[in-house]
């Protein structure tokens, strides 16, 4: 599934495709302002999460490695910022400073955990990150006695937004001319993150080493055959993922102004996954419509589900989060068996799944 | 050990569990040369492969390849050390393209890591461009050129034990080893594949083959080597082989004597 | 709650209730090479249905005595789960047994999501408690408390495992599992219908799963739509400790891992005492001085941790468990 692009230069309709795409991002947060401020917090966050699956795509649908604990280098990278920008030890580092702390911080615990554990087979390797995960919340909602590192359950707040001279991102003002509020100034910083995310990704997966994931990813023995080490080139991956994930626990952080370790669990692991399982895994734009479309799904669902529940039976059964759930349960069982490439493949990983129409197999 | 030996082997021994399956095998591979591995089924010819490889270690004996200790290398290690392998069951990379294939088999001999990948400075794009070239040449030189962006699991049977060739040979290897490469091809398709490694051969490249089909064994290799139940009852030019009454015994158990001459 | 004793017996209690559930996973495991993350799920809904039995039969204020009530529930239970385990096979990982084992993974966290949030619907989000029929007595046995329930518990769970041996190790169907766990083709080619052997594990795990159930929460007095998450990652760790596919190694796993978490949260409290210590700060002196000389870096808050610790060592240093066989992979 690598995306093969020869050196071709770019059709002036293609550009003209980029524009027009440019100018719709450039406006979009003044747009969903106009319905609701709400709405450009919602963007914000699926921004997070396209950063937080692309991230887990380079560990699952690279390199094939099963990981169910993604979620705590999002948790080490979160409460990184929140310890080194809050009143909590009072301390207030700069977030250029403290992101990239973050994300080496998640990055050596993503070397950490591989270093031991990335001999083991799928599945095993499956429940001891779980495990993994598991144990990081566990210390955060418990490091509060004898001595207060993380506040345990009651969480971090007052943490300080993005910051830089004097120019705060969560404070609202006028610019030139336009009222424009915290959400707004974060998503254009958070527009650019993440295109840069998926950069990277991009050039991540059509590069030698993207391609060595993909062979250990098909068939490990002959990946080792062929010379790759697979031991580092998983250690790679896993560290690469894990960075990503630090630095959007990073933002989260600083635009929630709030963490606590409830937003860590076992469940935040399973729907990035499910973001990378529904749009195909190794399928990069795949993975950002997954994102894009788990994100939304709950607040598609708050907005029809209770409105229609009241209409029909006078109140709400069902509320939003559980059907939320019930629904994400279902849609995990229904990918896998009948669209196990994810819900959009592309054109590429099509092939995979159609037969030949040459005689050969 | 001479200067023409690529690979000395000497005593090697592997026991699986309660089953013995190399005792004190020793053998000597020249430069420049096709040798031949063959015996019956369960003789421990792809254990030794295995063995040799590095994916299992010997519980006794050495390697010796091209003058250094081969012993307890890991598989990525022998692979650059210049040993390539293919696989009795081909071990494709079924959903990358036959060319990705190839590529990877250039990663042992390429360098970019992360920070080329991510900036892709002028140094990485060369090096990019250079595996594409030589993949491409790889592709032509065993004759699936055609089939470049197909998906390696639609290839045809014949096509993808070709393929795997030529990832082998994308890690320029001094050692090729070969782990039936025939095996269910038709008597065309065994000449092409034939002409293929005598190519191989002429351009360089030293080549190890496991074999069952005897007329290819017997027209390519120069000298051959039998194992039995795990030992080395014979190793010697083929035609001496083919008329050792030990080498006719293991095979068919009986008399008979067998006329194979080379195609 | 102090002695070495105590701590043995509260582990033996876990331990068994553990051992039953790694069974259920065990036995999955070994025949189709699949981790049922839906397992905890059904440990909590056979505890649930028996809950709303229970209440129902006490509501109702039906003549039964306690005892029949208690098993009233269970025998409700025990089928629910029994359908819910088989159906979840049938629809959900039958058609996935060619699948790269990524995919069933991913089915089974969707079912037991699925589980988890019908449980939610149908019993709400509140703790519930199990109304206590009959009032547990406590004997001292060399200064160590324990619990006639206790004692239930441990023994029930000894015949259960006895059982489950004798129909694996004397029946026709048991000697059909063993036959598809060693070698599926064959096994199907003798004639065996693997189809009726997976179910089978299934259903038999999911039974042992509602009794389990059913012990937890008479002896912890709630009921929660979210105890079967714990309670399975723990079965599962019990299982793959004593080496998993391994009958034996699920008992002798989920007893060990009881005992362990017990003995664990009972002194890592003691063992991580920092009070000992020179150079304490002020405020971790004054901390000592108000509770006795007892200041722990580590509580019983961390019990749950144990578990996954173990895990992560097995996996590491011994991944085939204590009675496992080495298992290598062929070129």
């Amino acid at each position: 599934m690598t995306t093969r692009r020869k050196g071709k230069a770019i059709a002036p309709k293609a550009w003209a495709g980029v524009a027009l795409v440019a100018i719709a991002l450039a406006v979009l947060p003044f747009v969903a302002a106009s319905v609701g401020q709400a709405w450009v917090r919602i963007l914000n966050f699926a921004m997070i999460y396209i950063m937080l699956a692309l991230g887990l795509n380079i560990v699952v649908g690279f390199a094939g490695l099963l990981d169910l604990g993604y979620i705590a280098f999002y948790a080490v990278g979160a409460y990184v910022y929140a310890l080194l920008a809050s009143p909590h030890f009072n301390i207030h580092l700069p977030f250029w400073v403290i992101l990239p702390m973050g994300a080496g911080l998640a990055c050596l615990f993503g070397v950490l955990l591989g270093a031991p554990t990335l001999k083991l087979r799928g599945d095993y390797l499956a429940i001891v990150t779980l495990g993994f995960g598991e144990i990081i919340r566990i210390f955060l909602n418990n490091l509060n006695a004898p001595v207060n590192v993380t506040n345990g359950p009651q969480g971090i707040n007052l943490i300080d937004p993005f910051r830089v001279n004097g120019f705060s991102f969560a404070q609202a003002e006028r610019i030139g001319g336009i009222q424009v509020f915290g959400p707004q100034k974060y998503y254009y910083v958070l527009l650019l993150l993440t295109i840069a995310v998926i950069v990277i990704n991009l050039r991540l997966q059509n590069s030698r080493l993207g391609r060595a994931w993909e062979a250990i990813r098909e068939d490990e023995v002959a990946a080792k055959a062929m010379g790759i080490n697979t031991r580092n080139v998983k250690l790679l991956a896993f560290a690469m993922g894990a960075s990503f994930g630090g630095i959007a626990g990073g933002i989260f952080s600083a635009t929630q102004q709030f963490v606590s370790p409830e937003s860590f669990g076992l469940f935040e692991s399973v729907i990035v996954l499910a973001m990378v399982v529904l749009g195909g895994m190794g399928n990069i734009p795949g993975v950002i419509l997954g994102a894009i479309l788990l994100t939304l799904l709950p607040e598609v669902l708050r907005s029809t589900m209770e409105p229609l529940q009241n209409a029909l039976f006078g109140r709400v059964l069902l509320d939003a989060e559980t059907v939320r759930l019930l629904v994400f349960g279902i849609a995990l069982v229904a990918i896998m068996l009948y669209r196990p490439a994810g819900l959009w493949p592309s054109a590429v990983r099509k092939r995979e799944l159609e037969a030949p129409k040459v005689a050969g197999q | 050990m001479s200067a023409l030996s690529l690979l000395v082997a000497k005593d090697i021994s592997k026991r699986f569990g309660g089953v013995q399956a190399l005792t004190d095998v020793s053998f000597t591979i020249n430069h420049g040369e096709i040798y031949g591995l063959i015996g019956p089924n369960g003789a421990g010819k792809t254990s030794l492969f295995n063995v040799l490889t590095g994916i299992y270690e010997p519980d006794g004996g050495t390697f010796v390849f091209d003058g250094e200790p081969l012993s307890g290398a890991k598989p990525n290690e022998v692979a650059e050390r210049g040993i390539a392998r293919t696989f009795q069951n081909i071990r494709l990379f079924q959903n990358l393209s036959a060319l990705e294939n190839v590529m990877i088999g250039r990663h042992v001999r390429t360098k970019a890591g992360v920070f080329g990948a991510i900036l892709r400075d002028q140094r990485t794009l060369a090096e990019e461009a250079a595996i594409e070239k030589r993949a491409y040449e790889l592709l032509e030189y065993v004759g699936v050129a055609k089939r470049a962006n197909d998906l390696a699991k639609h290839l045809a049977y014949g096509d993808q034990r070709r393929l795997e060739i030529a990832r082998a040979l994308a890690t320029e290897p001094k050692l090729l080893a070969l782990d039936e490469p025939a095996a269910g091809m038709n008597a065309t398709e065994t000449q092409a594949l034939k002409r293929l490694l005598e190519d191989i051969r002429r351009d360089g490249t030293t080549i190890l083959l496991i074999e069952h089909d005897m007329k290819l064994v017997m027209s390519v290799c120069v000298r051959v080597l039998v194992l039995d139940y795990g030992k080395k009852i014979a190793e010697d030019s083929c035609s001496v082989v083919q008329n050792d009454p030990k080498v006719i015994a293991a095979y068919l158990g009986g008399e008979v004597s067998l006329n194979l001459k080379g195609a | 709650m102090d002695t070495l004793l105590q701590q043995l017996i509260n582990g033996l209690t876990l331990g068994s209730v553990y051992a039953l559930v790694a069974l259920g996973y065990t036995m999955v495991y070994g025949i189709i090479g699949l981790i049922n993350f839906a397992h905890g799920e059904v440990v909590m809904i056979g505890a649930m249905v028996a809950l709303s039995v229970v209440t129902a039969l006490l509501g109702a204020h039906v003549p039964l005595p306690p005892m029949l009530i208690i098993l009233a529930g269970l025998l409700v239970a025990i089928p629910i789960c029994m359908a819910i385990a088989y159906t979840m096979e049938k629809v959900a990982y039958r058609p996935l047994r060619k699948a790269p084992r990524l995919a069933p993974l991913i089915t089974a966290i969707g079912m037991s999501i699925i589980l988890q949030n019908v449980a939610l619907i149908v019993w709400g989000r509140n703790y519930r408690t199990f109304p206590t029929l009959i009032q547990p007595t406590t004997y001292t046995v060399h200064g160590a408390a324990i619990t006639d329930l206790q004692v239930v518990i441990i023994v029930l769970a000894g015949l259960l495992m006895g059982g489950l041996v004798f129909i694996v190790q004397r029946t026709r169907l048991g000697m059909a599992m063993r036959a598809t766990a060693q070698n599926p083709q064959v096994a199907g080619l003798m004639g065996i219908d693997i189809n009726v052997v997976i179910s089978a594990a299934f259903v038999i795990g999911a039974a042992l799963a509602a009794v389990a159930g059913l012990m937890v929460m008479t002896y912890y007095g709630i009921a929660h739509y979210y105890m079967g998450f714990l309670l399975g990652l723990k079965a599962f760790t019990a299982a793959v400790l004593g080496g998993i596919g391994n009958l034996a190694g699920a008992m002798l796993g989920g007893i060990l891992l009881g005992i362990i978490e017990a003995l664990g949260a009972g002194y890592i409290g003691d063992v991580t005492n920092i009070c000992g210590f020179p150079f304490l700060s002020d405020a971790l002196q004054q901390q000592c001085a108000s509770s006795d000389g007892q200041v722990s870096l580590f509580g019983s808050n961390y019990q749950d941790v144990f578990a996954f610790f173990v895990l992560i060592l097995v996996l590491i240093f011994r991944p085939s468990g204590l009675l496992g066989e080495r298992v290598s992979e062929r070129a």
